[in-house]
């Protein structure tokens, strides 16, 4: 059943899926965020009680989700890299790191631009707020990690290691700051009960968080396509592939 | 099987007993840390009161985090820990076996001195009993979770630093359980469900820790 994705063990098979999957990615998200952008931010209606600072919801919620779902998918990767021994996974999870990182940033300083007006503090010790800032500890925690080995093959698999235990650990850390402090908002859009959010509004979040998911998409695979290289910079393929591509570039200049 | 344990267990004991000052530097440590606030916040009984869960067990934190190191550095450096890894038993039970001794080093102290903290802070009974049960829940836990931390520092060169960013993010639910007992009880409410929690967080470290902890090993020593 799962034959058709064994030749992707390979990494230039799976560099060149990559490569042919990274254009639609560029396209969809750049798409999105333009019709999402301009929606959200000139024409959704401003709310009746924050006025246009509630605008910041587009960057935010979308930068908070795919923090996590950054996560998520660094944890199913470390878990395929760690019982299957698939090394590409690992270069997945190690390729994931940074940018579910820089992520969590964003959410977490739009959250503070947004808070200094509303709650009149840049930061308040809220559940939710530190537990996003725990996550990224957690993130650092890792790419630390991964930097301190010298071997990159030790050092994807310590990093998949720790990302399983942080992932055992984020439900865990998340209602233990959940019981201990709350003035976050409730969770505005949920699967199972109607949105607590204007329709006009949801649209454009809704588009936005497709954005960033395709966004998040795209730098995934441009950090997975890179890390490839880097570690079968010394193999025939590659220094094919840099000969094919200083040929084309040679025949361009003439 | 279970002899292979206690043999671990003891070899690490009489190790330890070799060298004294090892066992009792970090609770030098723990106590001349808790003794710091009072110097430095000032000392109304109410005031300590107040910040005495979170003093005590934040200066276990660290006193736990100085440990770690020798949990495995000295098996890793004279080669032991290969002789281990090679045995016939299980990794993960071994390195159960070497937790449980590290904590009997480490927690069971803090344990012990945990009174004259008590009367450092001026906690009344009901408090001090509060805290005694947190302590003597969470810090296996952190016992497991460091082990994990060090298991995958072990082979750096400089792993002291790293250890302590990859574990304390991961402690801090421990942390907020633990204070917050001691806070219910001395505000003279219920903690037995925040007991209950940390139960689960210590039954659920014990039964995956030890693999995560064999998992990490087989990484730096290779």
């Amino acid at each position: 059943m799962w034959k058709c994705l064994h030749p992707y063990a390979k990494p230039e098979k799976s560099y060149q899926l990559a490569g042919k999957l990274l254009p639609w990615f560029i396209i969809f998200s750049a798409i999105t965020f333009i019709v999402g952008t301009v929606w959200g931010l000139l024409f959704a209606p401003a709310d009746y009680q924050q006025g246009d600072s509630f605008r910041i919801i587009y960057i935010h919620v979308p930068a908070a989700m795919m923090a996590m779902a950054a996560y998520s998918s660094m944890a199913m990767a470390a878990f395929v890299a760690l019982v299957w021994q698939i090394r590409l996974a690992e270069i997945t999870v190690i390729a994931t790191a940074p940018v579910g990182a820089v992520f969590t940033f964003i959410a977490l300083f739009t959250g503070a631009a947004w808070g200094k007006p509303m709650w009149g503090a840049w930061w308040v010790w809220d559940a939710r707020l530190t537990s996003e800032l725990i996550l990224l500890f957690i993130y650092l925690g890792i790419i630390a990690l991964y930097n301190a080995f010298s071997d990159k093959v030790l050092a994807g698999r310590a990093a998949s290691i720790l990302t399983l235990v942080g992932v055992i650990n984020l439900p865990i850390i998340h209602y233990s700051v959940v019981w201990w402090n709350t003035l976050h908002q409730g969770a505005t859009i949920s699967k199972f009960e109607k949105p607590s959010m204007a329709i006009e509004m949801l649209w454009p979040l809704i588009i936005m968080i497709i954005a960033f998911a395709a966004f998040l998409g795209t730098l995934m695979l441009m950090r997975f396509r890179n890390e490839i290289l880097a570690r079968e910079s010394h193999r025939p393929w590659v220094l094919r592939l840099i000969e094919t591509d200083d040929a084309q570039r040679l025949q361009k200049d003439k | 099987m279970f002899n292979a344990f206690l043999q671990v267990v003891s070899k690490e004991l009489k190790g330890a007993f070799r060298r004294r000052s090892d066992i009792l530097n970090p609770i030098w440590f723990f106590v001349i840390v808790v003794m710091l606030f009072p110097l430095a916040i000032g000392t109304e009984p109410a005031l300590l009161k107040r910040i005495a869960p979170g003093i005590i067990w934040v200066a276990a934190l660290l006193a736990a985090l100085l440990s770690f190191e020798r949990l495995f550095k000295d098996d890793f450096i004279d080669g032991s820990l290969e002789q281990l890894m090679i045995s016939p038993y299980p990794l993960a039970w071994i390195v159960s076996a070497k937790v449980f001794a590290h904590w009997l080093l480490t927690g069971l102290p803090i344990l012990l001195v945990s009174p004259l903290l008590g009367i450092f802070l001026s906690l009344n009974m009901d408090t001090y009993y509060a805290l005694l049960l947190t302590l003597l829940i969470g810090t296996p836990i952190l016992s497991l979770l460091g082990a994990i931390g060090v298991a995958l520092t072990v082979g750096l060169r400089k792993g002291g630093i790293l250890l302590s960013l990859i574990m304390l993010p991961l402690s801090i639910p421990i942390l907020i359980f633990s204070t917050m007992a001691i806070e219910a009880a001395a505000y003279g409410q219920s903690y037995l469900g925040l007991l209950a929690l940390l139960g689960a967080m210590l039954v659920a470290s014990v039964t995956f820790a030890p693999f995560a902890i064999a998992a990490s090993l087989r990484v730096s020593v290779s």
